[in-house]
């Protein structure tokens, strides 16, 4: 057994700084709120997305709808990347048609899983522009897909993991880079 | 990104009956259903995830329901689909079962879903060819996806199975229906009552399945239930009548809005289809708002998705 190396990039105030930061990216680069709608991709966009949506609402005090995503059907490494997912639904409380996404997620990679996204969204209408916020940005795109707003870049390697942990999903806020590959069945993807 | 829920893996290569699953697998496609009825209320009814798969319907019995909720589940996962029914096929011309699925398996499909009158046809073929292989009802023996999609109704309306109390009323022996829901609904910790006429009770049943048999009227058999099943005759399967008619049938064992007055607020009434209105089910009944028939078809689609999903995906993964 080998101890794992942990390494931790971003703690709960990290998190916090990061999201407001984001937040008024966001706000300033898109100022006619009534057409701003965030959406998650689950798990961990989801409660991103909301915490990006409070931040705007509470500094501009606007009521921006917030969406979910499940991504799982549009993969192309289903079985590869992803051994036995769980479909959850997809949740967009809002015509698409017309409005400016803004696309959320935990960790940036390969770019698969934005990949996959952009073509889920593409089915449910015909946005004016989708924009993709991530909290974390950790290189090694294997697609020609960038993040307009990122909380935090790192320099990794493949043989590095990025855990974002979330108190929604977890007990704590924190971004920790870890050595040791996850056991089976807990698998992180690209 | 990030991580993502796991399931433990779906481990069977087929779906041949309920009797072959267990509680962790029943729930698992349940649970996938639930992602799926989604894409049912999209615009776009459509995702991509079994692109590039074939899937063959082979329906050798007479399907409406089954056949187009499969169609329909195939085309909402992006697959290739053939469907091929007894009537057009060489099966009239004297081929055999299993040389007719050997041709089919000259168009390399994936997946096989069969419906046949034989018990067992669908076991016999799983092990003759390389695909996977669906049982869309075979005899008197086992349909599965009814069953399934029989209990995701019933979770998504009164929110589970364990404890709830089931009755299911009228042609028990030849029933298909009647045993995968039997099998199922015991599994998942549910309370079987059968009820109906002693010439369409299988001898030992209580044992067999595990439930209780219901003598009496109609009226007590429902009293506390949650959930009512009614069959339909399975006219086809019987090679002398076992009762003197549809009326006296009905008079004993159709169920009808003065029953509905009596029972329990919640009961859900249910039929797998098709409907002999006026027999074992009175018009009004199957029209009110007690009746979750047409729900029980919508269903039928998410629930197959799910199960071709969970048997179409990529075996086992590489780490990573």
């Amino acid at each position: 057994m080998t101890q794992p190396q942990e390494r931790l990039v971003l703690d709960k105030q990290g998190i916090r700084r990061a999201l407001k930061k984001m937040a008024s990216e966001v706000v300033s680069e898109n100022p006619d709120l009534d057409t701003l709608a965030f959406v998650g991709i689950r798990t961990r966009g989801v409660p991103l997305a909301e915490r990006l949506a409070k931040n705007v609402d509470e500094s501009e005090g606007s009521d921006v709808p917030v969406g979910m995503l499940d991504i799982t059907l549009y993969r192309d490494d289903v079985g590869i990347a992803y051994p036995n997912p769980v479909i959850k639904p997809t949740r967009l409380p809002f015509e698409l048609t017309g409005m400016t996404i803004i696309l959320v997620d935990d960790v940036l990679n390969t770019g698969r899983t934005v990949r996959a996204a952009l073509d889920a969204l593409m089915d449910f209408g015909r946005p004016e522009a989708i924009r993709l916020a991530v909290l974390v940005d950790r290189g090694l795109r294997e697609l020609p897909i960038r993040a307009d707003y990122v909380g935090k870049t790192l320099e990794t390697t493949r043989e590095d993991d990025v855990l974002v942990q979330l108190e929604e999903v977890e007990a704590s806020d924190r971004v920790i880079v870890t050595k040791i590959r996850k056991p089976a069945g807990e698998v992180h993807d690209g | 990104m990030g991580s993502v829920p796991m399931t433990k893996p779906f481990k069977h290569r087929h779906l041949l009956g309920i009797e072959l699953l267990d509680r962790d697998d029943i729930e698992l496609i349940l649970d996938t259903a639930v992602g799926m009825s989604e894409i049912g209320r999209r615009r776009i009814k459509k995702v991509p995830a079994l692109r590039g798969m074939t899937i063959v319907n082979f329906f050798a019995e007479p399907s409406t329901r089954t056949k187009l909720s499969f169609e329909v589940a195939e085309k909402r996962l992006s697959a290739d689909s053939l469907s091929l029914a007894a009537s057009s096929s060489s099966l009239t011309k004297g081929e055999s079962l299993l040389d007719t699925v050997k041709n089919i398996m000259a168009m390399s499909p994936d997946v096989v879903i069969l419906r046949h009158r034989i018990s067992g046809a669908p076991h016999h073929i799983a092990e003759h060819i390389d695909a996977a292989v669906i049982n869309a009802g075979d005899g008197t023996h086992e349909h599965p996806t009814q069953a399934l999609l029989d209990a995701y109704t019933i979770r998504e309306r009164l929110g589970r199975l364990e404890g709830l109390r089931i009755l299911l009323c009228g042609d028990i022996a030849h029933s298909r229906v009647a045993r995968s829901n039997m099998l199922l609904l015991r599994k998942m910790g549910a309370e079987v009552t059968v009820f109906g006429p002693y010439t369409m009770i299988p001898m030992g049943v209580e044992e067999a399945f595990d439930v209780k048999l219901h003598r009496g009227s109609l009226e007590e058999a429902l009293s506390d239930k949650d959930v009512v099943m009614m069959l339909r005759i399975q006219k086809e399967r019987l090679g002398e009548p076992l009762l003197p008619s549809d009326r006296e049938y009905s008079m004993h064992f159709g169920l009808t809005m003065k029953h509905l007055a009596h029972v329990r607020p919640q009961t859900l009434v249910m039929h797998p289809g098709p409907v002999n209105r006026g027999v074992e089910l009175a018009p009004e009944v199957a029209d009110s708002d007690r009746s979750v028939i047409l729900e029980q078809v919508e269903n039928g689609v998410a629930v197959r998705m799910a199960i071709l999903y969970l048997l179409c995906r990529p075996g086992e993964a590489a780490d990573g």
